[in-house]
């Protein structure tokens, strides 16, 4: 898979702090990448630079194969974490203007916002002040001003907060259509369940640097930890050498317990040692949720932030 | 460049679309019109004489009080309650009683009116029995009238200003005066008006948190002067519409006043009053309006110059002042909070409007003359400055270091500009503030 754009040991300093030190990360073309961390990470130091609002200190951006510049504003879409819009303007004219900004011919915006318009179904709405409209409808005007100029980037800083769930729902369902077509989405969160929902890819920043970074499956492959839960009825008694009992707890009869494998013993072999004992009812491996590696990464003071 | 365009475009037609500016540039003209077109139409409309009935008891004014203008003086043998009753009844409108002893009582004189007495009427009435008593007094002290009246002498001096080839030309010192003040105001509005409009545009965008989707599409630069440029052609706009306006309600309404008076010359003619008289009333009614004065100022100066000075003047204060106030826009969060940064940056507008004042009265002085060359204090002061007649090589200098200002300033205020709108939650420093220019990329 090809890698759209590549961060190169990016370091960014304000007068007080660092805010990222030496971040190096790779997204993959057509890909949904997650970039992870607590506040204050330094999540959106990188995506300023990333859309050229700042620059870095050093190191480099390389987008489609090139180092980064002016014209790749115009491939780039980007929804703040802090966004808004012009209140005293109409929902068109305003959207006109973003695009227009974003390098789009005016005839060309105006046919692809009203397409645009037909799919949400809110064609009565170009010509209302946006101060009339709910928060809800604003969200809808700034999730299409980000991505009407078709880009190839999307890149969304938080993009479910202050959603209501249909709403979020709708913009979970456009995130996948856009990677359908092929655009790449870059997403910054704290919510790990879209993270487990959404991404192929992710980066974990903590402290101004990249802790932890990698494919999906392959990162929570690096997190399994040889547990795995099973139900049953009956006694088990732990094997020395083959597995012990992390906890267990009888409910009406059953036992669920959670179990860790030791010296290579597989699933097969530990089954083939537990059928021996117990009737057993379910079993599964113990993956770690992001939420569980999140906190393991980040720590303890993640905690108050989740 | 062409998103400095789009940027312009729509920070001046959101604002050419507001009513309040529509307002604005109506309102104006009509009030300057107003201003100079009332006092001439009181003073030609004052025009209802009146009949005065004297009852001199004293009987030291008779024949003495002579009509004159508006006022018909009819003496009287009445008693002051015949009169009063019979005033009703009558066309006469006013009665004076005299008392006895007016020589040594100056409070014995009552006027009584049909309807409430103004206070105009009182003042000229009061005048002619107070200018009569003083003839008397001083006639009675033996001074002869005829040497008093060879005293009152009016000088009117014309004033001359002298060209460089030693010719001279009749210059206006009070219309220059009035024409200077006028011009000298309008920038100093214009400073505040459309600079705070450019700051509170700054503030909005940046509360609206519309400012970081703006800023991934342009450089923050390009959009602070898309702003500035976008403002400033509104305020351009402004000017021009009052400009024509202006010219057009003044156009209107002289016409309207040059038949009134016309009328009323006629009014004078049919009275069989003389020539003289006639061109002294003209001319009073000249006087009552300031337009002329300025027209003849003008005159002096060329026109041409003077509005090519006030649109470079206009646009270099503007640009300069502006920038300042987009950055202070771009460190607030609201309105309130930029209070304490405006401060500073309004000082040198009303110091340069205090320095109009005395520049007003000594156009040579060499603190006028600093006040036009200084960057912070040239716009205003220039332009009032200007209709006293200023040497060329000045206004160039001028402008020179005008530009040469509003760049600095417009370098200085992108540099803090670009980090103040993204920085949310405290409040900055002054200290803080002066930090954001060294900032890199």
């Amino acid at each position: 898979m090809s890698i759209i754009l590549e961060a190169q040991n990016v370091v960014k300093r304000y007068a007080g702090h660092t805010a990222l030190s030496g971040v190096s990360i790779q997204v993959p073309q057509g890909s949904i990448f997650g970039l992870l961390g607590p506040n204050g990470a330094g999540k959106t130091s990188l995506i300023r630079i990333i859309n050229q609002i700042t620059g870095p200190d050093e190191g480099q951006i390389i987008l489609d194969g090139e180092r980064l510049q002016p014209k790749h504003i115009e491939v780039i879409g980007y929804l703040p974490e802090e966004r808004g819009l012009y209140k005293k303007m109409k929902v068109g004219e305003q959207l006109l203007y973003l695009a227009q900004l974003k390098g789009m011919p005016k005839a060309e915006a105006v046919e692809k916002l009203k397409a645009w318009f037909i799919k949400f179904d809110i064609k009565g709405w170009w010509d209302k002040n946006v101060e009339d409209l709910s928060k809800g409808m604003q969200q809808k005007t700034q999730f299409i001003a980000t991505i009407v100029h078709e880009p190839k980037l999307v890149i969304l800083d938080e993009p479910f907060s202050g959603f209501d769930p249909i709403n979020a729902n709708l913009l979970k369902d456009e995130i996948l259509a856009l990677k359908e077509k092929g655009t790449t989405i870059i997403f910054s969160t704290h919510r790990m369940e879209s993270v487990e929902e959404l991404c192929d890819n992710i980066a974990l920043i903590n402290k101004s640097k990249v802790v932890l970074s990698g494919e999906k499956k392959e990162v929570k492959n690096r997190f399994r930890d040889n547990t795995f839960n099973l139900e049953y009825s009956g006694a088990l008694a732990p094997i020395e050498g083959v597995f012990e009992i992390l906890s267990a707890k009888n409910v009406e009869g059953i036992t669920k317990a959670k179990v860790r494998l030791l010296d290579g013993t597989n699933a097969n072999q530990f089954l083939g040692q537990a059928i021996q004992q117990v009737d057993l009812k379910a079993f599964n491996e113990n993956i770690p949720s992001f939420n569980e590696i999140f906190i393991k990464v980040v720590g303890e003071d993640a905690n108050t932030i989740l | 460049m062409n998103k400095i365009l789009l940027i312009i475009q729509r920070e001046y037609i959101t604002r050419v679309k507001k009513k309040s500016f529509w307002i604005a540039s109506i309102l104006v003209p009509f009030l300057i019109a107003a201003v100079y077109t009332i006092p001439v139409l009181l003073f030609v409309n004052s025009d209802d004489s009146r009949n005065v009935i004297v009852l001199d008891d004293s009987k030291l004014f008779k024949g003495k009080l002579n009509s004159e203008g508006d006022y018909t003086y009819i003496y009287s043998e009445k008693t002051l309650e015949e009169a009063k009753k019979d005033l009703k009844k009558s066309n006469d409108d006013i009665v004076v009683h005299i008392e006895k002893d007016i020589l040594t009582n100056p409070k014995g004189v009552q006027i009584l009116g049909k309807k409430t007495v103004g206070i105009g009427t009182q003042h000229a009435i009061q005048g002619k029995i107070q200018n009569e008593l003083r003839n008397i007094k001083l006639k009675n002290a033996g001074i002869d009238l005829k040497v008093l009246e060879d005293n009152k002498i009016n000088v009117d001096a014309q004033t001359y200003t002298l060209n460089e080839d030693g010719g001279e030309k009749s210059s206006n010192s009070g219309g220059a005066m009035i024409l200077g003040g006028i011009f000298g105001f309008l920038l100093y509005l214009s400073a505040f008006l459309y600079g705070s409009q450019v700051m509170n545009g700054v503030i909005e965008e940046k509360s609206n948190r519309i400012i970081e989707v703006v800023v991934s599409s342009v450089k923050p630069f390009q959009l602070m002067l898309g702003k500035i440029i976008g403002v400033g052609m509104v305020g351009l706009t402004q000017f021009l519409l009052w400009g024509v306006l202006t010219f057009t309600a003044s156009t209107v309404t002289s016409s309207i006043m040059s038949g009134k008076i016309e009328e009323k010359v006629q009014a004078k003619v049919k009275a069989g009053l003389s020539k003289d008289e006639i061109k002294k009333f003209e001319a009073s009614v000249k006087s009552e309006n300031p337009l002329n004065s300025i027209s003849d100022a003008i005159e002096n100066v060329s026109l041409g110059k003077m509005i090519f000075c006030f649109i470079l003047y206009y646009l270099g204060g503007y640009l300069l002042y502006s920038s300042l106030f987009a950055a202070i826009g771009s460190a607030v969060e609201s309105p309130s909070e930029a209070q304490q940064f405006m401060f500073p940056v309004t000082i040198p507008i009303i110091l340069s409007f205090i320095l109009a004042q005395f520049i007003l009265q000594k156009p040579d002085s060499p603190i006028a003359f600093w006040a036009s060359i200084i960057p912070l204090t040239s716009p205003i002061d220039m332009m009032v400055r200007l209709p006293f007649g200023v040497s060329n090589w000045e206004i160039a200098l001028s402008l020179t270091l005008l530009i040469l200002g509003f760049i600095g300033t417009t370098w200085l205020a992108g540099k803090v500009y670009r980090v103040g709108i993204l920085m949310y939650g405290k409040k900055p420093s002054w200290k803080e503030i002066t930090k954001w220019v060294f900032y890199k990329g």
